[in-house]
């Protein structure tokens, strides 16, 4: 049963959990933190109210939202082949698992940001500071400890996705939770993986709070 | 050429529907070196005449200017630039909780390009001058409220301002550690020529330390000039209302409290009725015993509901608010008897407590 091939199986599942994980993570920042940005800035409330572009991204970040992944995953399966050339296996899976990080991540940042003390950006703004320098200097420092509990979460979030992912096809250890443990009745090995899961996330769960207490200085 | 100019400013707001006017046809000059109050009740609309002299609020019509320099006129990017002259300081502070304390100092010099080496040195130096060099590392949220006034006052200096803005700067703070801040304030006033402007609900901040001073009522200016004229004739109502407000932390609530004796109730009905008196003294009248003559000579006794001595732009004021008795000609030879002595005299119509 514990056969070598079994154990090299699961340890590359770590591997490409983790690898989607991450780069999904990254990539969904590369969208989500811009967005969210505009999202805090444009907003009725914001440093340069804009309710056009506002109600855009928040049109588009609910919608995406309100898709179920695992619709969304078979919904983009097209989009995805067109991008990766395969729909299946842990980089295409990234393609689906970004889309759906963007907006999660867009609203985490929007929430962190609108935190912020608005009597400190009034003040920066009395010492002539541009809208730009606010947002690079006042407001992603002043958020940076609820920006990283934020993207804590978000690990979290992708990394169930990404076993959610698994029962099309798309590789890690939720593929073979769902493959060996569903299909075969394979218990042991369906709990194993799960187990690896848990522990995963603990760890990231772990570092993350642990860098944003490290990094809050307002104790 | 006054540094700051306020043209019939007007300010409304929209809220739900409705339009607040926050501020009506508001025109004051504030000269360079001066220590300028705008005192009123908290929601007067003090708080939005103070952002309208850096244009954080737009106003609605009226012009703004600073030494000439007309900031409706400005462009975006003029208008920040501008602003660097214009230091603001707050009630709560307002410093950033992610930084320390020299890195605090450093914020406005970073925002104008000033080289971080450079920075820091003048950082330091403004430390010192704050009084707070041993907090350089440490960061807002380690600080008392009073040294964190002070390295917002230390930020505020870092951008080499002609003017210095206060918005309600001391309230958050205990009485002792506002009187170190507003000895601070004057201290750069003298020492730099900073020209200040205080806004304030507290008449004992305007005494403690501001040359001038505009009262301003429901979004209105109702009365302006120096302390000295406003605190011996006070014009306006709410002008008289704040001065009798103006006491020291306590003393009064105080001594109503501890006063049960039983004449007490009796006291008060009869005090309602009366006519009341305020005068102020200056120094040289505080030899003779007016009062007590007074009443020799009349053969009528006078209540003194309150007796107090005021600090006024350095100078001890006395204040005392009489009670007269209800014959009216008595009342009136009374009055002039004051007068003869060159007593500063007003009645009173609010309610004494």
């Amino acid at each position: 049963m514990w056969t070598n091939e079994v154990i090299e199986m699961i340890l590359r599942g770590i591997g490409e959990t983790v690898y989607m994980t991450v780069v999904s993570t990254l990539l969904g920042y590369v969208l989500g933190l811009p967005a969210g940005i505009l999202l805090a800035v444009t907003d009725k409330d914001g440093i340069r109210p804009n309710a056009a572009c506002y109600k855009v991204l928040d049109v588009i970040a609910n919608i995406i939202r309100s898709i179920p992944f695992l619709i969304l995953l078979i919904l983009l399966i097209p989009f995805t082949r067109a991008l990766i050339g395969k729909s299946y296996g842990s980089t295409a899976t990234i393609v689906p698992l970004v889309i759906a990080a963007a907006p999660f991540i867009a609203r985490m940042v929007e929430s962190s940001l609108k935190e912020v003390d608005a009597g400190v950006i009034e003040a920066a703004r009395s010492m002539g500071a541009s809208d730009f320098t606010i947002i690079t200097k006042v407001m992603l420092v002043e958020a940076r400890t609820s920006l990283i509990t934020g993207s804590t979460i978000a690990i979290g979030t992708i990394l169930g996705y990404s076993a959610m992912a698994g029962s099309v096809g798309g590789g890690g250890l939720g593929d073979i939770a769902i493959r060996y443990g569903y299909y075969r009745y394979e218990t042991d090995i369906m709990i194993v993986t799960v187990v690896l899961l848990i522990i995963l996330v603990q760890i990231f769960q772990t570092i993350g709070m642990h860098v944003a207490s490290k990094l809050d200085r307002r104790r | 050429m006054p540094i700051i100019e306020v043209r019939h400013l007007y300010k409304t707001f929209e809220q739900k529907g409705s339009t607040v006017e926050a501020l009506k046809d508001i025109s004051l000059q504030i000269e360079a070196g001066d220590i300028y109050g705008i005192i009123g009740m908290s929601g007067a609309g003090k708080s939005t005449l103070v952002r309208c002299l850096n244009y954080l609020e737009r106003p609605t019509s009226g012009e703004v200017l600073i030494e000439g320099n007309n900031l409706g006129t400005l462009t975006e990017k003029q208008l920040r630039a501008q602003r660097s002259d214009i230091a603001m300081i707050f009630q709560h502070f307002n410093l950033l909780m992610q930084k320390n304390v020299i890195d605090n100092i450093c914020f406005p010099m970073v925002i104008q390009g000033v080289r971080e080496g450079d920075a820091k040195a003048q950082a330091y130096e403004l430390l010192k001058t704050v009084g707070l060099e041993e907090k350089a590392k440490s960061y807002p949220a380690q600080l008392s409220g009073g040294q964190k006034q002070r390295v917002a006052i230390a930020r505020a200096l870092a951008s080499n301002p002609k003017i210095l803005l206060c918005d309600e700067a001391t309230s958050a703070l205990d009485p002792q550690t506002t009187a170190s801040i507003l000895a601070l304030l004057k201290e750069i006033n003298q020492q730099f020529g900073i020209t200040i402007v205080i806004i304030t609900h507290q008449m004992s901040v305007i005494r403690e330390i501001c040359s001038h001073v505009a009262i301003v009522e429901q979004g209105e200016l109702v009365e302006q000039g120096l302390v000295e004229d406003i605190f011996n004739h006070p014009k306006s109502k709410a002008a008289r209302e704040l001065i009798l407000k103006d006491r020291p932390e306590g003393s009064w609530e105080s001594t109503s409290q501890t006063a049960d004796w039983n004449g007490s109730e009796r006291q008060v009905e009869r005090v309602a009725g009366d006519k009341k008196l305020r005068i102020v003294f200056s120094e040289n009248s505080a030899f003779e015993p007016v009062i007590a003559n007074m009443v020799l000579k009349f053969g009528t006794p006078v209540n003194i509901l309150r007796a107090d001595t005021k600090n006024v732009g350095g100078f001890a004021k006395g204040e005392m608010i009489l009670g007269l008795p209800t014959d009216e000609n008595l009342q009136y030879e009374m009055e002039q008897y004051l007068l003869e002595k060159g007593l500063e005299i007003e009645e009173v119509t609010e309610d004494v407590d």
